[in-house]
């Protein structure tokens, strides 16, 4: 058997067939081990898949043998390559990360349960990046959906119950918008693979039920993404969750919604609806400087270092629409490489977030007071990737920032007053940061002598791989641009 | 009017819809939110279900001896009920998740747990 050419595939069923075993898996510390295991066979596979789209050839898997159209489609593209690195890649980072912090925060006899929906929500967000079929999507993002519900409330904070229910409520409202789009470009078409809808919408195009579809998978998806105005489900969620769950989700979650978001009206919509680019960039663009500007000035405003970071996730998912309201191929690439970039970030801070909260009761600002000191090599990696969020040169923000700063220029005065946009995000990031930077360095622990010390070695060492990464990728930036930039290319080739 | 009427099983997708969904929104109650959820996504399923009505069509099962036999789809069906178990799963957890709020809160209500509910 050519294990190769099933790896589409596999990278859904390994962990979807892992969970009924680490649900059995009682005896302690198995069910993590089990999880993790998992999740780098997962994280092998998106690799070897990643190589494999580099060298030049998308892979195209045919469930069960029938024929693409009529069967369930699996294609790997680099964009879909892009998507499932990161999906995969946090999830064995946080896991192997976070073994002290979910023992801390997780009941022992619930851990095979919290295990189980960890490698739902994996399963759930792979599914999504490689399936090529448009009601696929929407089981795998259900899928997803309802492990991240269950993975939020399972902490030991109580408020994360009503965060997660409002989560819930809105979460379920985008998936059935996007499913009534699905339906109503069914409906016309008669075809649910997107590359032989691309074909067949263009007779159909000017139909209401089809321009009805278009607004509702966009808003949908939007409000799955947490695009500003609907991001209100994300920063309880986020601040709420135990702390190795959001260094998962909040690498990647949204990103899947915005990768599905961009796939749809790129791919189906913007070349065969008269219009279409048009309106979704006067849509998108405006929503995208708001977000850079209102959840970047609340970040610098907020109390809590979790919702302070929470509301930076929303301000970059901003910068990431503002590069695809662009909807030139420059824009477009700027847009995934902060796809990449903003993953290894979060996904760095959220880790020294829970090496922090390992330590310090309250994650107040003012209650990690002195954290600089007693965990110097924690907020040294923390240091690395918020600079990277500002996107200082030589991290890997840095580079998407110049891209996307590149692409808004080439559209002439209108570009400029978006450049001022992105440096007024930046300005204020510079801002959030420092708040922190002040309460870790700059104020005296608190008298009472608090018995804080640097985290335990394994997840100090995991969060500095990934600082080093942060690193790494702002110098060596082959692997994420090229991905990125045939991406683009892909997206755009359809386009008049 | 009478295409107006023609269209009834849309009408009825949309209002039902728009019940919902202004139940979602406006009701305080958690449960009667989770309704309001539910009807919503109820309104999708009738969209599917009634769209895959070909007039004068039969059960898609082919017979011996009819030929040219006209059939209603399938597929929208099949869909609809794998959208169905996930309604059902999401309301089922949507469910759960009220029950640990009432047990930790001692409320449903939502104003009530607002306050209750400030970081820090």
């Amino acid at each position: 058997m050519n294990l190769e050419a099933h790896l589409p595939a596999l990278q859904v069923v390994v962990p979807l067939l892992s969970v009924p075993v680490v649900v059995l898996l009682k005896p302690r510390g198995l069910a993590w081990a089990a999880t993790t295991a998992t999740s780098i066979v997962a994280f092998a596979i998106a690799i070897s898949m990643t190589a494999a789209v580099l060298s030049g050839s998308d892979i195209r898997y045919l469930m069960g043998n029938w024929d693409a159209p009529y069967g369930i489609e699996l294609r790997v593209d680099s964009l879909s390559a892009v998507l499932l690195l990161i999906v995969t890649g946090a999830s064995t980072v946080a896991l192997v990360a976070g073994r002290q912090s979910i023992a801390a925060q997780i009941q022992e006899d619930r851990h095979p349960l919290f295990f189980a929906a960890w490698l739902l929500a994996l399963a759930g967000l792979a599914g999504i990046a490689v399936s090529a079929d448009a009601f696929n999507v929407f089981v795998f993002m259900e899928i997803s959906s309802l492990a991240s519900y269950v993975l939020i409330a399972g902490g030991p904070d109580r408020r994360a119950l009503p965060s997660v229910f409002k989560y819930l409520i809105m979460g379920t409202i985008g998936a059935t918008f996007y499913l009534i789009g699905v339906g109503l470009v069914y409906m016309m078409t008669g075809t649910l693979n997107l590359a032989d809808m691309e074909l067949r919408i263009h007779e159909v195009a000017d139909q209401a039920p089809i321009l009805v579809a278009a607004g509702f998978i966009t808003v949908g998806l939007a409000l799955k993404a947490a695009v500003f105005p609907l991001h209100a489900w994300l920063p309880n969620a986020y601040t709420f969750a135990p702390h190795a769950v959001t260094a998962f989700l909040a690498a990647c979650a949204t990103k899947v919604s915005l990768y599905v978001l961009l796939r749809f009206d790129f791919v189906v919509f913007q070349p065969n609806l008269a219009g279409h680019d048009v309106q979704f960039a006067y849509f998108l663009m405006p929503l995208a400087v708001l977000a850079i500007v209102i959840a970047s000035a609340i970040a610098t405003v907020e109390l809590n270092l979790k919702r302070l970071l929470a509301y930076s996730s929303v301000a970059q998912i901003g910068y990431i629409m503002l590069g695809a309201s662009l909807t030139s191929e420059a824009g477009l690439t700027a847009s995934i490489v902060h796809i990449f970039n903003h993953a290894l970030a979060k996904g760095t801070l959220f880790l020294a977030v829970a090496a922090i909260a390992l330590r310090y009761k309250s994650l107040g600002l003012d209650g990690i007071a002195g954290a600089g000191k007693t965990m110097p090599w924690t907020m040294a990696a923390f240091m690395i990737a918020a600079l990277s969020l500002i996107g200082i040169p030589g991290t890997a923000g840095f580079i998407s920032k110049w891209y996307l700063i590149l692409a808004a220029l080439e559209k002439g005065w209108p570009g400029v007053v978006l450049v001022f946009v992105i440096v007024v995000g930046s300005l204020l990031a510079v801002v959030y940061v420092w708040r922190v930077v002040e309460v870790a360095w700059f104020s005296a622990p608190p008298a009472s002598g608090s018995a804080a010390r640097e985290a335990p070695v394994e997840l100090l060492v995991v969060t500095w791989a990934a600082a080093l990464a942060n690193l790494y990728f702002g110098i060596f930036t082959k692997v994420p641009v090229s991905l990125a930039t045939t991406a683009a290319g892909s997206l755009r080739e359809l386009m008049p | 009017m009478l295409e107006f009427l023609g269209y009834y099983n849309y009408w009825v997708f949309a209002i039902l819809l728009m019940i919902g969904f202004y139940a979602v929104i406006t009701r305080g109650n958690l449960i009667k939110k989770l309704l309001g959820l539910s009807i919503f996504q109820s309104a999708v399923f009738l969209m599917y279900i009634t769209m895959d009505k070909v007039e004068g069509g039969t059960a898609p099962i082919i017979q011996k001896g009819a030929v040219d036999q006209l059939y209603s789809n399938p597929l929208p069906q099949v869909l609809i009920l794998t959208a169905i178990v996930v309604g059902v799963s999401t309301t089922a957890l949507g469910l759960a998740i009220v029950v640990r709020i009432k047990d930790v809160y001692g409320t449903i209500e939502e104003h009530e747990l607002f306050e209750e509910n400030r970081p820090q």
